[in-house]
């Protein structure tokens, strides 16, 4: 099984309202799966489906190779965008509840807390109330319930909100290591350049359908505009900028340089290639610069949900 | 995984341990009890003050009849006219001046009898005079027509009717007042528990989605699960806090009598008076033995299973529905709306019980009440003092457990749509909508 998730045909009404139409995905072992889609899309709904919080219409949901039960919910660890923990009551108290729910013994989940809380320098807060806390210290603590039990599949609905930047690196770095443990990982958020560091695989949905969905590398080619971004010093500025202009498919780019250059976004022709375009450059002056334009997630999400 | 257990220990700690459920549980019969010291307190202080009322008879009939008693002394005034009277009291600062004018012919009546004060006089002042007036006038008329009062007083006769039912059960009316007095205190011991107790698990649905943690239960327990340990754990914790309140209630009115013992004793007020008298009356002592038989001729047995039973079950109800509330609203100000029909049924169960049933334990109006799931605790737990039929019993019991799981599965639907709603006040149209979700 190379799989870990596999949600076929997947539907869900709220009344007249289609929230998710026939969505299918699948989430290969030990990946960091982005699950993407502007608000309101349905990716919650389907992270409910995937917790059983709500029941499908119809369609399946496979977890390892079995269908999901009731008995699934310890080989899963989520973390909602909308989470909170009980105000008035202990850290430790209420992490050990939490994880008790979860199917570990107290004893257990003592230790594993006690690791954690270590680990994330949360020692001596087990008697604190959650109200004494600061936001970011809560989410710290909802991080480790969240993880306590070890699950094989993760479930982070942004998961960085309401972290400050060096928290949220910690919490970065604790999921690539819990990934190198075992753990797969559906990640969904805004915030398009976490989605460009951490996933191997997204999918993106969009008014209740799945419109995109591969590994990340992919869907870049895929998605690829063959455009090149060039800085040059002309021997002549005016006369090539003529000939560039009729030539080829040409827009002013922007970005640094140290002289006064020419700076441009070069757009090749199908079967045109990227070293001749150089080769034809270099005879017309000085290159400093010379990138593929690879599109950013945040492109292809947006001409993605457009062409939608 | 059934991690029922779990929820409900989690429950039953967090309340009992909440500091506000602590100092509600010990205050309360402290309060109770300071409050009933203090209104004994006042009542003796009022007690202390002699009215002083002035009686200015110029009909010369009843001005011997007036016996200082009590907190009230009598000052008789001869020979003055009416509004030097009046100037006097106010001058003395008297209670007040009862005038009875001079009558030359004919018999004394209402239009006679005057009776002036600064404030609008006690309600049982102004009765009792009446009642003196009125005895003494008739004892004079009788003895002015001739009639032999001791005779007449000699022929008067007391009757009570014996209650016997055709399978030869004896009751009497003092039955009747027992019965009335457990039928009642049962359905309203329920009536209060539902509402405090009810509203307490409202507070704690509401505490889950307000803290946002709801999502996080329920992606490890099903909603179902969460609502049924939320009800028992609250009901143990309620359970737990009468039963301390009993005891302490018992312990503390020992102690505050041991103390305040002479004080009480001392406090004669009228009702007291009335108490004593009637205690020294061989009949109403007899009424004192008949009320303890009256207690052991009730259906002690029936009466003890059926309470657990329709307690738990209306309790149960009740709270189904208070968690659905919960559910559906963000704050605790929007469940208004909401409130109003589980409040009714219950302010009715209650009003029929103690109109209806007194009245005809076994009328029609009573009867079909004790079988509508919503009121039937309540008003089944008043009749039953009266011997219901076990048939309707059960019956009534059958439609409230069968109307409770339905209202579980309902509330359970409306919990587990609301508890992930955020933001909007939701109608009762949209409630009707989640259940089909």
């Amino acid at each position: 099984m190379n799989n870990l998730l596999e949600v076929n045909n997947v539907s869900k009404y709220f009344g007249d309202f289609k929230a998710l139409n026939d969505v299918s995905i699948t989430i290969p072992r030990g990946s960091i799966f982005g699950l993407l889609g502007p608000n309101g899309a349905g990716k919650t709904t389907l992270i409910r489906v995937v917790n059983q919080i709500t029941m499908p219409d119809s369609g399946s949901v496979i977890l390892d190779g079995e269908a999901l039960s009731q008995k699934h919910v310890k080989d899963i660890g989520y973390l909602p965008e909308e989470r909170g923990l009980y105000k008035s009551m202990k850290v430790g108290e209420q992490a050990i509840y939490l994880a008790q729910l979860k199917g570990l013994s107290k004893a257990e989940a003592k230790t594993r807390l006690k690791y954690w809380f270590e680990r994330l320098e949360i020692g001596d807060w087990w008697n604190k109330k959650i109200q004494e806390l600061s936001k970011g210290m809560a989410q710290k603590i909802q991080f480790v319930v969240t993880v306590l039990h070890e699950p094989k599949l993760l479930i982070f609905d942004e998961p960085f909100s309401g972290f400050d930047p060096i928290n949220a690196n910690l919490i970065k770095d604790e999921i690539l290591r819990l990934r190198e443990n075992g753990a797969t990982v559906i990640f969904s958020t805004h915030r398009m350049e976490s989605v460009e560091e951490l996933c191997d695989d997204i999918a993106l949905i969009h008014k209740s359908n799945k419109i995109l969905e591969g590994k990340l590398l992919d869907i870049k080619r895929q998605y690829k505009i063959n455009t090149y971004e060039v800085g040059i010093r002309p021997y002549n500025r005016a006369l090539l900028e003529k000939e560039l202009s009729e030539k080829f498919n040409v827009s002013k780019a922007n970005f640094r340089t140290l002289e006064d250059e020419l700076k441009l976004n070069i757009k090749l022709q199908q079967g045109e290639k990227p070293n001749d375009l150089l080769s034809y450059l270099t005879d017309k002056g000085e290159v400093s610069h010379f990138v593929e334009l690879i599109p950013s997630v945040n492109d292809i999400f947006i001409q993605a949900v457009n062409n939608n | 995984m059934n991690h029922l257990p779990l929820i409900i220990k989690r429950e039953y700690l967090t309340k009992v341990k909440n500091k506000s459920f602590i100092m509600m549980t010990f205050l309360s019969p402290l309060i109770f009890i300071a409050l009933i010291a203090f209104v004994a307190y006042l009542s003796q202080l009022n007690n202390d003050k002699i009215r002083v009322v002035s009686i200015l008879d110029e009909s010369g009939l009843v001005k011997d009849v007036f016996k200082n008693s009590g907190n009230t002394s009598y000052n008789i005034l001869e020979g003055m006219s009416v509004e030097d009277a009046k100037m006097l009291v106010l001058e003395t600062k008297g209670y007040g001046l009862l005038h009875i004018d001079d009558i030359t012919e004919g018999k004394l009546t209402s239009k006679d009898l005057t009776f002036y004060s600064e404030e609008s006089p006690s309600l049982t002042l102004i009765s009792n005079l009446e009642s003196e007036i009125q005895s003494e006038l008739t004892l004079q008329n009788r003895i002015r027509e001739g009639i032999d009062v001791e005779k007449l007083k000699a022929s008067r006769v007391n009757i009570e009717i014996n209650q016997e039912s055709f399978e030869g059960e004896k009751t009497s009316k003092v039955d009747s007042i027992v019965k009335l007095i457990f039928g009642g205190a049962a359905g309203y011991l329920l009536f209060m528990f539902i509402i405090i107790y009810g509203n307490m698990i409202m507070r704690s649905v509401i505490e889950e989605k307000t803290s946002r943690i709801i999502e996080v239960i329920i992606s490890s327990v099903k909603p179902m699960q969460l609502m049924l340990g939320k009800i028992i754990g609250t009901s143990l914790a309620g359970i737990t806090q009468f039963v301390i309140w009993i005891i302490l209630g018992s312990v503390l009115m020992t102690v505050a009598s041991l103390i305040l013992g002479i004080d009480m004793a001392q406090m004669e007020t009228p009702q007291q008076q009335v108490l004593e008298q009637a205690m020294e009356n061989p009949e109403v002592n007899l009424q004192l033995q008949n009320m303890v038989a009256a207690f052991y001729n009730l259906p002690l047995t029936n009466l003890i299973i059926a309470f657990i039973l329709f307690f738990i079950g209306g309790y149960l109800l009740y709270s189904s529905l208070y968690a659905a509330i919960g559910a559906a609203v963000d704050n605790e100000t929007d469940t208004q709306q909401f409130m109003l029909p589980i409040i009714m049924p219950l302010v009715l169960a209650v009003y029929i019980g103690i109109f209806t049933v007194i009245e005809d334990p076994h009328g029609t109006v009573s009867t079909v009440f004790s079988f509508i799931p919503l009121t039937s605790p309540v008003v089944m737990l008043m009749r039953i003092p009266f011997g219901v039929p076990i048939w309707q019993q059960v019956l009534s019991l059958l439609i409230l457990v069968a109307s409770f799981m339905f209202t579980v599965w309902f509330a359970a639907k409306i919990y587990r749509v609301g508890i992930l709603m955020y933001g909007k006040k939701p109608s009762y149209k949209e409630l009707i909508k989640w259940i089909k979700y």
